[in-house]
């Protein structure tokens, strides 16, 4: 055994491959990528991102029903496109140990709603358990593969941001080979009324079972303490609570779902008020205030929006409040994040700004086609919303609607509204960018990039081809970088009678192939620079304006994407290979 | 001395792409190798794109939390000078310091950013009573050949700030940072810790 500084995230994959799982499905989503990305280095794992959460889903459900130990992994609000057999699988149960990660975002860092997944869970009657630290995460897979083997039930471990993107020091341990169980077919595997209304009462009696298993399992212990001060606590939260009250008695509910009520009620009985701290909605303390339970104090004191801290338990148990930020004093302006310099996606918003069309944007780091200076997105909701916005949009009378979408957001789930908006005769604009990666969360591959997530090669989706074979006749794919094709093409798609789809094609900037290409950075001959300003007007931040009002290009940052020489009226911008790099 | 003193909390910040990250887990790897107990925690995501970017290092005898509380920060280590505005307030006002590089790095995405820039940044801490010690980290990076490296210099200005020995800094880089930039980044730090020497405040 040795220790090991790990990031939440890889101490769940190295737990799920310590546990003997043999398969493990997702789709990136923060914070949860990670978990795949560090399991795909081991070989004893089939390892694969999924075309999206469900399909995901899916696969692990049947891999777990052949007789493996799974692991699937997905961020919130990827739970909610998985929502359909997640809620059905249960009631089959499971064969093989199958461990959901639902990677909660409260403060919504990189996500578009707080969502607390435990709800989910309850619903689908599926227990929850929530590691508090690094090593909590390796250990809770373990254990979620034995809780989900001994009651035949998926387990779901909920984590939330700070947990999967905390690093701390993890005792590493040899993997456990599991045997494979034998698939049996079963009537249970067949969801249809007259096999499902036998098996429901079956899924009572495993919640009651695994009601018991809370009241004693050692992941729900009483830490004694100073009897007049008490809390309940659950998650990377328990870490906040010894760090702020380190006298505490504290009741850490390791599972959360079902709840240990006889455990609770024993607790409570023996103190004044109890504090209930949890990241997300307050799904213990309804729970506690619904056995009867009063002298409950939660998120009246330590609200439910946003993440929670150290200072902010301070605050809420009254021991006074953090410094505030100097905004107040001096302006602090946001620093939001922006395009990378070269990014094939400036083109495209640069049309559509010309264009004034309305823009129904998707998932991805296209979001920032919103943000100045481009401002040319106007709505963004859920993964591959775009098309079906767009068709509403138009539905209700916007003329010249453009929908955005990335391409492995459309393999995700744009397919399915491309192929209704010919059905439904929409006259929609799709404007694909295809950076040939999952760029958003740090460069994950899909089916459109000809990769798996080993780095290995894969088969490649052919996506002007799926868009031809929905229907769509003009399907024009240009080069990203290419300003004039790029704008020729969307007008063109505009002025079609029909649906039409521009493919923008540009590998991601932060790709490897792209970051480490060889290439000769563009440079300004300013005797040939009139000063005109249109270079500037590209928006590159490689380009600063030096004291006598030239243009020049920051030789370390340029990508060579040759925008700027593009719209240079007098050729004064082109590669230069004696150009030494400047100061930036 | 409480629980609380014994933990070293430091808050790095900067703007996505410089490197901050790096610093911050080089601090970290640092602190185990020294047989610290240590905890690490960046947001992970979109924030990365060039926009404002934190994380947070703690290291003791044993560290319950990852966050670093506003107010109670020893060190925060900002590799530009807005970030340092952004995130002063985390700075002990009695024990602590902020470490700031002299670097400005104008909002790409933020209409009128450059008009209304905090040029005066520096000078506002310091009136506000903050101990601020300012470094020409990205100048430093850049005579040496490469201006990326200023995260280095940093690690080298705040490694004399941290009860950690400088060869255990050094066995940190020369472990993590791949051959063919190790003996540049080793100048970087050497650069970075005789300078912390000499702006000692």
């Amino acid at each position: 055994m040795r220790d090991e500084f790990l990031l939440g995230n890889q101490a769940i994959a190295r737990g799920a491959w310590e546990s003997g799982v043999k398969f493990a499905s997702g789709y990136p989503g923060t914070p949860s990528t990670e978990i795949l990305e560090t399991l795909a280095h081991y070989p004893e794992v089939d390892t694969r991102w999924s075309a999206n959460e469900k399909v995901a889903f899916e696969e692990g459900m049947g891999a777990a029903i052949g007789g493996l130990r799974v692991l699937v992994t997905m961020k919130h609000v990827g739970l909610n496109v998985a929502a359909d057999p997640f809620m059905v699988f249960p009631y089959a149960g499971t064969n093989g140990g199958f461990v959901l990660i639902s990677a909660d975002d409260p403060g919504m860092h990189s996500s578009q709603n707080e969502q607390d997944n435990r709800y989910l869970a309850r619903m689908a009657k599926v227990p929850v358990i929530e590691p508090s630290d690094a090593q909590e995460c390796k250990d809770f897979v373990i254990l979620g593969m034995e809780i989900s083997e001994r009651f035949g039930t998926p387990v779901m471990l909920r984590t939330t941001t700070r947990l999967a993107h905390h690093k701390a020091l993890v005792a590493l341990g040899e993997r456990r080979e599991v045997a494979k169980r034998e698939f049996i077919a079963d009537p249970r595997l067949f969801s249809v009324p007259i096999y499902r209304r036998q098996l429901r009462p079956k899924v009572e009696t495993r919640l009651e079972e695994l009601r018991s298993y809370a009241e004693t399992t050692p992941i729900n212990r009483v830490e004694k303490g100073d009897p007049m001060l008490a809390v309940v606590t659950s998650g990377i939260a328990y870490q906040y609570v010894k760090e702020v009250l380190p006298e505490a008695s504290v009741l850490r509910l390791g599972m959360t779902y079902p709840l240990p009520e006889r455990l609770l009620q024993e607790f409570c009985a023996g103190h004044g008020v109890v504090y209930v701290v949890e990241e997300g909605e307050a799904f213990i303390e309804e729970f506690m205030r619904s056995i009867g339970i009063t002298n409950v104090q939660g998120k009246e004191r330590f609200g439910v929006i946003g993440e929670y801290s150290p200072a902010r338990l301070a605050e809420g148990f009254g021991m006074g409040q953090a410094p505030p930020s100097f905004s107040e004093a001096i302006p602090v302006m946001p620093r939001p994040p922006m395009f990378c310099i070269g990014c094939g996606h400036r083109t495209v918003f640069s049309a559509l700004r010309q264009l004034k069309v309305t823009v129904a944007g998707d998932i991805g780091c296209y979001t920032m086609g919103a943000l100045p200076p481009y401002e040319a997105s106007h709505t963004t909701f859920n993964m591959g919303a775009s098309i079906g916005t767009a068709i509403g949009l138009e539905s209700a009378g916007q003329e010249r609607v453009v929908a955005v979408i990335g391409d492995s957001t459309f393999v995700h789930a744009g397919i399915p509204a491309l192929i209704d908006a010919v059905y439904n005769r929409s006259q929609l604009t799709l404007v694909i960018l295809d950076n040939s990666t999952t760029g958003m969360t740090g460069g994950q591959p899909h089916p459109g990039t000809g990769k798996s997530i080993q780095g290995k090669a894969a088969p490649k989706l052919d996506i002007a081809a799926v868009c031809r074979a929905t229907g769509v006749e003009m399907v024009l794919t240009v080069d990203a970088w290419d300003r004039k094709q790029v704008a020729g093409a969307i007008r063109k798609a505009l002025a079609h009678p029909a649906p039409a789809v521009v493919i923008s094609q540009g590998p991601c900037q932060q790709l490897p192939e792209m970051k480490y290409r060889e290439f000769t950075a563009y440079f300004v001959d300013e005797p040939l620079c009139t000063q005109c300003e249109a270079c500037f007007k590209v928006w590159c931040p490689a380009i600063i304006r030096t004291d006598e009002g030239f243009p020049r290009i920051n030789a370390s940052e340029c990508t060579a994407c040759t925008v700027c020489a593009q719209v240079c009226p007098t050729d004064a911008i082109y590669p230069h290979r004696e150009t030494a790099v400047m100061a930036d | 001395m409480s629980e609380d003193e014994k933990i070293y909390s430091i808050l790095f910040c900067g703007v996505g792409g410089q490197g901050s990250l790096l610093l911050a887990e080089i601090t970290s790897l640092t602190a185990v190798r020294a047989g610290y107990d240590v905890k690490q925690t960046e947001v992970h995501g979109v924030s990365q794109r060039g926009g404002s970017v934190e994380t947070h290092v703690r290291f003791g005898a044993h560290v319950w939390s990852p966050v670093v509380t506003p107010g109670k920060s020893d060190l925060v280590v900002a590799l530009e000078k807005l970030e340092a505005l952004r995130f002063a307030h985390f700075v002990n006002r009695d024990r602590g310091a902020i470490v700031v590089n002299d670097h400005e790095i104008i909002p790409g995405s933020v209409s009128g950013a450059a008009e209304a820039y905090p040029h005066d940044a520096i000078r506002f801490l310091q009136k506000e009573g903050l101990t601020v010690v300012v470094l020409p980290a990205s100048q430093i990076a850049r005579d040496l050949g490469d201006g990326r490296m200023a995260n280095v210099v940093l690690a080298g200005a705040i490694s004399s700030r941290l009860p950690i020995p400088e060869e255990t800094w050094l066995e940190t880089l020369r472990h993590r940072i791949p051959e063919k930039y190790r003996a540049l980044n080793l100048m970087a730090f050497a650069a970075g810790r005789q300078l912390a020497h000499e702006t000692v405040s």
